[in-house]
Order: C-alpha cells, then structure tokens, then sequence
C-alpha cells in the first residue's frame, strides 16, 4: 500500500471516531468510550505508518540522487517535515498524540469530539485542496540537522497551544451567561474569526491561489462576523452540547494552564533551535524577518499570559482570553506569514 | 498614597520598573509595534511599501492616500523599525524592567529558597494545601524510621524533631532552586541582549565575492558598504551548483576555500563551504550565500578528463584555454575549445541549439579534435551534466568529459565577526533548561507528625508545592502508600 492509503485510513477513522466520541457523549456508555478512543489510536497508528512510507519513499530518492550519503544522513534529509503539505501532516499527527495523551492523563473523553473532526477535516482539506503532495528533494538551505529539531519542537508547542484554545474557547462559553458581556462577545468573535481565517486560508491555497491578500483580509473580515454573529444566536445550543461534557471550568483553566505551560518552553526551544540554524546557515541568528518576529510576537503574548497568571493571580476569563490571542498568532506564525506577508521560510510554496 | 509622597525620585523610579504593569505594558508595545515591522517590508524602499499600503487601503482612496500614510510613516521610523530610536528605546526600558524587577525580587526569593524549615504547629499542620491524616498499627520507633527512611529516599532531606508528647515531627523540602528559575530565564535574555550589543559593536557582517582563483584580504560591510580588513586573504579556488538529476532544481552550492596568510597556504583551512556548512577561521565566518557569473574572466579555463576505459589507466585532468589547441595525454590528438554556453538545450521546435539562459543551467562547451591539423572527429558540444551522453569518443578507446569553466563564476560569501555570539548561544542554553526547571519544577515541603505509641501510631501528614499541586499530591499519596505498605504485612 501506498503511504496515501494509510493516509486515507486515517482521515476516515479521525472521521468515524468523532462519531463514535458524540455518542459516547449521548449516551455514556463506556464501550462506546473504548470504541472511539480505538477508533482513533487506529487512526493515529495508521497516519503514523502513513508518515513512516512517505519518509521510506523520500529516503529512496536522497539516496538515488546523493548514493555517498550514510544510513544516517540520508534518514534525516529526508524527514517528511518538508513543505507545507508535509508539515500540516506532521501537525495534525502531534495535535492526536497530545489529544490521546491528555485523554489517558484525565481520563475525560469529551475533548476528543472536538479534536477528531479537526484532525479528519484537515487531512480531507489536504486531500481535496490539491496542494502539491510531490516528494520534492531538500534544497539546500533546508539540508541541516536542526531541521528536524526545530520543526518536531515548534510543532509539538503549536499542538499543546491548539490545546489551550479549544479548553480556553470552552471556558469563556460555558461561564458567559450574559449575552452582552465582553467576554461573550469575544469567545464569539474569536471563534468566528479563526474559523472564517482558516476557510479562507484553505480557499487561497486550494481553490484560487492567485486572490489578492486584501480579498483574503475582507472574507476573513466579513465570515468572520457571520460565524460570530450565528455562535451568539445559538450559544444556548452550543452551551447545552458542552454541557454534556462534563467540564468544569476550573478543569478547563487547569488544562489550558498546563498546555500552555507545556507550549511555551517548546515555543521558546523552537525560536531558539531556529536562531541558531539561521547562525549557521547565513551568519545571522536574528534577522527580524517575518517569521521571526511573528514567533516572538507569539512568545510575548504568552508571556503575557504566564505573567498576569502568576504575578497578578489572574484566572478564568481574562487568561482564556489572552490564551485565545497566543493561538490566533500562533496560526498566524505558521500559516498567516506565509500566506499573506514574505519570508525566509519554505512552508507557504505550498 | 501616604507612602507614595514620602518616596524619593530614585525610590520612584525603582518601583516604576519594578512593576508588572510596566512588564505586561512593555511587553504588549513590543509585539503590537512588531507587528506594523511585519506588515511593512523592512528596508524595501518606496515602491515595494507603496504598493503594500495601496493593498491594504480601499482601491478608491489608495493613489492618493498611501503616499500620505507613507510619509507619515517613515518619519515614525516604520520602514526601518527594528533599527528605530523609539524601538531600541523600547527594548532598553523592557531589559531594565526585566533587571530591575528580578534584583527587587531576588531577595524575598533567595530568602524562600534558603530559609530553614522548622516544625510546625499542628492547626497550622492541618490547614497546609495538601494534607493527609491516617494510621498505623506498628511501634512508633519503627513507624518513625520507615517516614524517616521514605522521605529520605524521596529525595527530602529529612529532619526530626521531637515534641513533648512524645510524638515527632519530621519534615524536609526539596526543588527549593526551583524558584530561582524564573529569574535565570530573566538573566538569560539580558545574556543574550549583553550578546548581541557585544556582537554590533566589536563585530561585524559583510559580504564578499570572489570569483574562482581570485583572492581578498577584505570584506564590505553590509549597508555601508565599507571596507574591513581581515587581516588575512582568504581565496576561492572553485565554486559549483550541483542539480537533483536532470532537474534544475539546485541540490548543492559549494565553494572549496582556503584562508592565505602572507601568500602562503594556511594548513588546515582548505575547505569545501557549503549552505549549512561554513569556514571559520580567527573568529571570522565564511558562509556560502550566493554565486554568480563573471562577464569576461580573463583567466577562464575549460577542465576536461580524459578517460581510458579498458587500458586500467587512471583518467587524467586536462586545463585548456579558449581557442588554444593542446595535446590530449597518452594521444596524437590535439584538442581546441572554439565556444561556450552557459545554458545550451536543442530547442524543440527549431531543433537547433541555442542558449536558454546567462547562468550556468547547462554549461557545454564546443571542442574541435584535430591531428596534424586534420579534424580527427566531428567537432561538436559537451555538455558538463550529461558525461555519459555527449563525452567525444576518440580514437584508441579514449574519451573526454567536460568537467567545469573554472574561473567563470564567482562565489558570494557572507562574512561575519560575533565576538558575542557565544554568549547569546549561553542565554539561549540557560534559557532552555531554566523554563523547563521553572515549569515542571516545583518547591516542594512536607511535614509529617507521628504521634505517641498507642494502639495505633497516629500520622499526621501536611505538605505545600508552589506550582503542580495537583502532581504533587499524587506523589504524596505514593509516599504514604510506601510508607504504610511496610506495616500491614507485618502488623
């Protein structure tokens, strides 16, 4: 089989498993918990097969084009953590373990009915956008040891902050009653603004790559008001689906603390790993580019976080939502700088 | 507000930086500016950033307002903003905050971390975080020593202390350093600060190119454009792309260097620089940035190998000028390169040949074979990246394959000196594992009271953790388990 197939299994399972989450939440059962938590552990082994084939197959071709290459060296030039399709594979791969790993530490399945639809809907995104899927050679700037470092590490952080957001998203809708209350308002506009952000990205990317930047800005702008305004309309729907879960808010918070507490020292390794191969790969370990500073905008947002927490004793809503900030800049450092402004990094040629 | 009055300036402006407000203020400046300094190109010029604020601008008013906006702009500094005063100012009040708060801490923290532990009371015993309150049925001696012994073991340190009823506290900590981490990622980033302040003043980046066979003993200055000497010569003795098979896309960018001191070769400095991969030699590093052609190299020559397939005999290297003839080794035949394409391809649908682009695609070069002036073969191209395809088969089994047009290119170097990079690397290092110690770390102190001997030796359990309580209490309840699993089989 083909690493595509196993990539398929997977998108079907992640799929399936959001299903069989849901009805673990109707009706608590826990076969129904064990059938869904399988489902997905078949799902994430099969992507994990998946990732390993796809490595095999770009193993094959760094050995065909450079056969004086050791075992070593040719296993790590041809990590599958390439381009923009491989590093989406690679995040959706990190966002489940950590998913599994949270659910078996807190023994609460109710995440897992938000996690897997994500995970399932951007391998079929992936799938139906046509984005290139070519195993295409290393250049050579990306040909240096700390390739893997850096993007293993930045990602594992990206995946807690993911983390962070749904328990920070949950958070600010199950303890806002007040529909005129700021922070309602803002839970609505976050959520309609990063779901319209992502639809947008995907619709550049896979449907009309040549939209200008500035139609991308006003579809974000104007779905995202939509979405805003349908999350308040139905926050009584949504509030009663959460209700369900099982999550008190004090949990919510604890996770969102403990995800972000796990994220920002992988942030900070990340910058750094990347600092230190920009030094030996162009004589400069700090250049300002875009992706730099958008990763350092990201590490002081979160800074800010960890501070008030814990030198102003916040908690609960303001901390959700300076969380919620942290991650809307960390899509935008992975996504939004390539996509919509320029830089050193290869992850946008898509 | 009593006490603000009697306050000096100097105490004034202590606690001004001492503050978090000024932190979380500072700190909020710092990303919202960054985010202008993404927007805007950074050092583009006015066509580039004219053409990125019409972008954003409604087209209606974009030709006659993105000037203005651009004007207003620059004079704030946003087309330069990372090098502007008010950024620089920024960063400075953010270090000094970041000093000031962490020496103001320090004191009340080092004080946490050093003071010894006493005993407790038991109201206060029983009010701590976590506490646990159980029984067992041993001799106080021995319940005693097992507490004492699992602390231990634990990693706490334990001490005793005994009280007058007969019973005894013992009580110990441990991860007490941890506190200190915070302030250690705090000195980190004023490490790497010190760092690269070090590196902008003693150092210095620039760029250099140096075409094949050439050599310079200075580099110019980014920006300025000015010329530093290095105090040595550092030469280029070759430079090459190589593609992924027959694509263009590039593989490798490599340049063999070597460092002169005196026109002498220095031992150990020959090397082959690679993206990733660059020279240092005398706190100076050379990394391969770029390449290019040069127009007329005055020195150009063309480098063949010439096989012998079947004789055993090795292949050897023959150099050759433009339109000079020269005798092909172990042959009567004399060789003459008469032309040269950077690029050449058969163009499909002419069927000629011609030369699709002035970088070294494709180089071929066009050679005339002769013997006792008698054309010996048909005189036609070679390419470099296709050998086995278009090598020129002579007679008596020899064959040649055209290998490089050295001297045709140049080598782009980027050249820095940091002086303070490894100190940037040291706070990057601290940094690392001072977040880890700070996050996953915690101060940890238990107290436990084992009561008199009775029927049953009471324990009374307290204990506190300044961060992962929740952690902490579970391995809390491991050490009780530990501790009361020695007396049931027994008791």
């Amino acid at each position: 089989m083909a690493s595509s197939d196993f990539f398929n299994i997977s998108t079907f399972a992640y799929i399936m498993a959001m299903f069989a989450y849901l009805a673990y939440l109707a009706f608590r059962k826990n076969g129904v918990g064990y059938v869904a938590t399988g489902i997905t552990a078949l799902g994430f082994v099969s992507q994990t097969i998946a990732i390993f084939v796809r490595w095999h197959e770009s193993y094959l071709q760094w050995m065909r084009f450079s056969p004086e290459s050791s075992l070593l060296l040719g296993i790590s030039r041809s990590a599958p953590l390439r381009n923009l399709y491989e590093s989406l594979v690679f995040f959706i791969w990190s966002m489940i373990i950590i998913y599994l790993v949270v659910e078996y530490v807190y023994k609460n399945r109710s995440l897992g009915a938000f996690v897997t639809p994500v995970a399932g809907l951007a391998l079929a995104f992936i799938e139906m956008s046509g984005m290139s899927k070519d195993i295409s050679p290393l250049v050579p700037a990306l040909q240096s040891n700390w390739l893997i470092a850096h993007v293993l590490i930045s990602f594992f952080g990206y995946g807690a902050f993911g983390v962070s957001f749904a328990t920070a998203n949950m958070h600010l809708i199950i303890t806002t009653s007040d529909r005129k209350a700021p922070s309602h308002i803002f839970w609505a506009l976050t959520f309609g603004f990063f779901l319209s952000a992502l639809l947008a990205m995907a619709w550049k990317i896979g449907i009309s790559p040549d939209m200008s930047n500035a139609s991308v800005i006003w579809i974000v702008i104007l779905a995202g008001l939509l979405l805003a305004g349908l999350a308040l309309l139905f926050d009584e729907g949504l509030k009663k689906v959460l209700s369900y879960f099982s999550l008190s808010p004090d949990m919510l918070d604890d996770i969102t603390y403990k995800s972000i507490a796990i994220g920002f020292p992988l942030l900070s390794l990340g910058i750094i790993t990347g600092a230190i191969w920009a030094d030996s790969a162009w004589g400069t370990y700090w250049s300002w580019d875009p992706k730099e500073t958008w990763s350092l905008i990201t590490w002081f947002v979160y800074a800010l976080y960890l501070h008030s927490r814990f030198m102003r004793g916040w908690r609960g809503r303001k901390t959700a939502i300076l969380s919620l900030i942290g991650f809307i800049s960390v899509i935008f450092t992975y996504l939004g700088v390539n996509l919509l402004l320029s830089g050193l990094h290869s992850y946008g040629a898509g | 507000m009593n006490q603000k009055k009697s306050q000096s300036p100097i105490d004034r402006i202590w606690n001004l930086f001492a503050s978090v407000t000024l932190a979380i203020i500072l700190i909020a400046a710092l990303a919202i500016t960054s985010i202008v300094g993404t927007v805007i190109e950074q050092n583009a010029g006015y066509a580039k950033n004219i053409e990125v604020i019409s972008r954003l601008l409604p087209d209606a008013i974009a030709p006659s307002a993105a000037p203005v906006v651009y004007r207003v702009l620059e004079a704030m500094g946003f087309m330069d903003m990372y090098h502007s005063w008010w950024f620089i100012a920024l960063l400075a009040m953010f270090s000094l905050n970041l000093l000031v708060c962490s020496v103001d801490r320090l004191p009340r923290i080092l004080k946490l971390v050093t003071d010894p532990m006493i005993p407790l009371k038991e109201n206060v015993l029983r009010n701590l975080g976590v506490k646990r309150d159980l029984a067992v049925k041993a001799r106080h001696e021995d319940v005693r020593d097992v507490v004492a012994a699992t602390l231990k073991s634990a990693g706490f340190r334990p001490q005793v202390s005994k009280e007058e009823d007969g019973s005894v506290q013992i009580f110990g900590h441990k991860g007490a350093y941890s506190r200190l981490a915070v302030y250690v990622v705090h000195g980190s980033i004023l490490l790497i600060f010190v760092g690269a302040i070090i590196g902008l003043i003693f150092g210095f980046k620039g760029g250099l190119n140096l075409p094949e066979g050439s050599s310079s003993d200075v580099v110019y200055q980014f920006g300025s454009g000015k010329e530093i000497p290095l105090g040595f010569s550092v030469k280029c003795e070759w430079y090459e792309t190589q593609y992924y098979g027959s694509s263009f896309q590039p593989k490798l960018f490599r340049s063999q260097l070597v460092v002169l001191e005196d026109g002498q070769e220095v031992e150990g400095t020959r090397k082959w620089i690679r993206v990733n991969d660059p020279l240092v030699y005398k706190g100076v590093t050379f990394y391969q940035s770029s390449y290019g052609p040069v127009p007329n190299p005055t020195d150009g020559q063309f480098v063949f190998e010439v096989q012998y397939p079947g004789s055993g005999k090795e292949p050897a290297t023959l150099w050759l000028r433009m339109n000079q003839p020269y005798r092909i080794p172990g042959t009567d035949i004399d060789a003459t390169v008469l032309d040269f394409s950077p690029a050449l391809t058969n163009d499909r649908a002419t069927g000629k040949l011609i030369t699709f682009d002035s970088s070294m695609l494709s180089p071929a070069a066009r050679v005339r074979f002769t013997r006792d002036g008698q054309e010996v073969v048909r005189t036609g191209w070679i390419w470099e990246r296709w050998p086995d395809e278009t090598k020129a088969n002579l007679p008596g089994g020899v064959s040649l394959i055209f290998k490089h047009y050295w001297g045709k290119q140049y080598t782009g170097l980027q050249v820095r000196k940091d002086p303070g990079v490894w100190l940037v690397y040291l706070g990057c290092t601290l940094m690392s594992l001072a977040l880890f110690v700070a996050f996953f770390v915690s101060h940890r102190k238990i107290w436990i009271r084992v009561g008199p001997d009775r029927e049953s030796v009471p324990l009374l359990l307290g204990a506190t953790a300044h961060r992962n309580k929740h952690s902490f209490e579970k391995d809390v309840d491991r050490l009780v388990k530990q501790i009361t699993s020695r007396f049931e089989g027994g008791a």
